[in-house]
């Protein structure tokens, strides 16, 4: 019984809506990632959740119990703060360890959890030292040991891996990922980074402004973009949105394709060549569309190509209100199957 | 420069570098080492000198070697005060640190009125020494004072607080603290500032008790200041002369003379400076004392940030 469920839940900062109206949930055992461009509010649902900030409005549930007014030690929870927050006087191993001890956990016990612990974040070697002694990076594998030694059935994290290099990153995305399926635990991880969005999630929130811009799998975020600043924010380059008449059209760089008898004329701007693939960057009547091509693109800057895309891979947005147009017609049709 | 095999050039100048280095750096340095050995240094053995030596009424100087630390040793007042004054830190020290350190959490706190509160601790510390001291004469003032009024009110009758030895210096340990709990408070308080509220909120989500926290977190984080401060309260326990001068004149029958207040008695009352550079030299004993205690054991033991 560990699942997570926000039920309109807002914070204001005085005027500043930080979270403003927000539900959602995370099932039980599942990896829920918050994204969203920063200062959007996924710290504070995080520390709302953490009972670290006391809600405005709404209710939290976690296991189906409501803990909107208890406090973070009743909550039962563990966390990886955006900041560390390590205690600069203990050793590493002290640090991993303090929620352990407060809990008087045995010693023998203590040890056993501690080297699996290190093991896993990689920090056996650096147990004596003490946290000013450490690399950004490697203060955030203690924080993060810290967390993941309570195997505690909730565990939150505030952008855990942003000082980590790609590689260590990419380690430790997979072992945070296994850890959190192997001991079933409920997670929400606050990222603004897609990529660990899109490869660990079992669902995605977008928020933006502190609102829910789209909650989803990452299929969904990247396959059926809700709205334009979905479609903007996922996927990288993000979708090409060009503008006709009162609509955007949305479509994705590696549905464009250069090709002689293309339908639409357009100049090359610029080629960034990333090894595997290529971006193109174009512009169509002084709207800039970027292209995916496979391999080393010849084409140069300054080029005039033409481009074509498949209509099935249009998404459309309503251009003032940007939200996806299929959506408005299917809510038309309901609207008019129910009356 | 830092590779031997590199070109002639670095190397020939890197001596005349260095050399110009270290005269830059003594040459700043000269001003404020001017003035610490005219104003602390040479004072300190001047005075040490002073002491191996009496000064005759015509104004000559006569060595005499250790004579006067003789005379100090069979002198029951030298060792009144410095018992005086051992109790007299004891009682101020840990007392005051503590009420300082309870004060600096409570006012840290968020809720209203708290600039107020601030304010309010450290009134006594702004208040002149002389001001404190007349404000608490009145409290101790028999009958009229404030305390006998207060024990009127009980029934209790007149009882002059400071001439009695065995509540002078009581009164006097009161008062200090009172004066001191708010200057230290502010140390207290600027260090709490300091830590970043992620440490607690941390250790609240591990579970730990606020008793707990502030005993495995916050208490070995504020060490340094704790330790600045007491070594603060300590010298200050051995600075106290003001208050004696305008309250007690080290009195009744030396009840509350503490070692400073006898070296200015012993100077410029009874006119006997070569005994008086003597006691100074105790003074500065006992202070080197304190202060190595710091540097050599302590700050190994702390967490500095
Ligand atoms: N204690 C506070 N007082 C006032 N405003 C705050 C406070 N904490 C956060 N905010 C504001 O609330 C908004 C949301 O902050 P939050 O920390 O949740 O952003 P975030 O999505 O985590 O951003 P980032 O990705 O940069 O960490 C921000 O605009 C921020 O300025
Ligand atoms: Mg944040």
């Amino acid at each position: 019984m560990s699942a997570i469920t926000l039920n309109r839940v807002s914070k204001f900062w005085g005027a500043m809506r930080a979270v403003d109206d927000v539900s959602l949930t995370a099932d039980e055992g599942s990896l829920l990632v918050l994204l969203g461009p920063s200062g959007c509010g996924k710290s504070t649902t995080l520390r709302l959740i953490a009972g670290l900030e006391e809600a405005d409005a709404g209710t939290i549930s976690i296991g189906g119990a409501d803990v909107t007014h208890l406090t973070p030690a009743q909550r039962k929870i563990s966390m990886v703060f955006q900041s560390y927050a390590l205690f600069p006087h203990l050793s590493v191993a002290e640090n991993i360890v303090f929620g352990l001890r407060v809990r008087r956990v045995s010693r023998a016990e203590r040890d056993g959890r501690l080297k699996r612990v290190a093991d896993i974040v990689g920090l056996s070697h650096l147990l004596e030292r003490k946290p000013s002694q450490l690399s950004g990076g490697q203060r955030q594998r203690v924080a993060l040991g810290r967390a993941i030694i309570a195997e505690a059935r909730i565990c939150l994290m505030d952008e855990p891996l942003s000082n980590l290099d790609a590689k260590l990153r990419h380690e430790m995305r997979t072992e945070i990922r296994t850890l959190q399926q192997r001991l079933g635990m409920t997670m929400v991880y606050v990222t603004h980074d897609q990529t660990e969005a899109m490869t660990m999630a079992d669902r995605v929130v977008l928020m933006r402004d502190g609102r829910i811009e789209q909650n989803g799998s990452p299929e969904e975020l990247y396959n059926r973009p809700a709205t334009a600043f979905t479609a903007r924010f996922i996927g990288s380059p993000p979708m090409n949105l060009v503008r006709q008449g009162d609509r955007l059209i949305g479509v994705r760089p590696e549905h464009v394709q250069i090709v002689a008898d293309g339908d639409r004329a357009a100049r090359v701007k610029a080629v960034e060549h990333l090894g595997a693939d290529s971006i193109v960057l174009c512009e169509i009547d002084g709207q800039p569309i970027s292209v995916r091509l496979e391999g080393f693109s010849k084409v140069q800057s300054g080029e005039d190509v033409r481009l074509a895309w498949d209509a099935a891979h249009e998404h459309r947005f309503d251009s003032t209100s940007e939200v996806r147009l299929d959506d408005i017609a299917n809510e038309d049709r309901l609207a008019a199957s129910a009356r | 420069m830092t590779d031997t095999t590199a070109s002639s050039i670095p190397e020939r100048r890197a001596p005349s570098q260095a050399w110009w280095n270290a005269v830059n750096a003594w040459l700043l340095l000269l001003p404020a080492a001017v003035l610490l050995v005219a104003f602390t240094h040479y004072p300190i053995l001047a005075t040490i000198r002073h002491s191996l030596f009496i000064t005759k009424r015509n104004g000559t100087e006569v060595f005499v070697g250790l004579d006067s630390y003789q005379a100090m040793e069979a002198d029951p007042i030298f060792w009144k005060a410095l018992i005086n004054n051992f109790w007299f830190a004891l009682g101020t020290v840990p007392t005051s640190i503590a009420l300082a350190l309870v004060m600096a959490i409570w006012v840290n706190r968020n809720m209203r009125g708290r600039g107020f509160l601030r304010l309010a601790y450290f009134t006594p510390t702004v208040l002149p020494m002389i001001a404190v001291a007349n404000i608490w004469l009145f409290f101790y003032t028999p009958d009229y004072g404030l305390l006998d009024q207060l024990r009127g009110l009980f029934g209790l009758g007149g009882w002059n607080w400071l001439g009695d030895p065995s509540t002078v210096m009581g009164c006097l340990i009161v008062m200090v603290i009172w004066k001191e709990a708010g200057f230290f408070m502010i140390f207290y308080l600027a260090a709490l500032q300091q830590l970043s509220p992620d440490l607690e909120e941390a250790a609240s989500i591990e579970g730990a008790s606020r008793w707990y926290t502030f005993r495995r977190i916050t208490f070995p984080l504020l060490m340094p200041t704790t330790l600045f401060v007491a070594i603060n309260a300590v010298i200050n326990s051995f600075k106290l002369v003001d208050h004696l001068v305008i309250m007690t004149k080290g009195g009744p029958n030396n009840a509350s003379t503490l070692l400073l207040y006898y070296i200015y008695e012993v100077a410029f009352t009874f006119q006997d400076s070569s005994y008086a550079a003597t006691l100074t030299v105790v003074l500065l004993l006992l202070l080197s004392a304190v202060a190595l205690v710091k540097f050599g054991y302590l700050d190994r033991r702390i967490h500095y940030q």
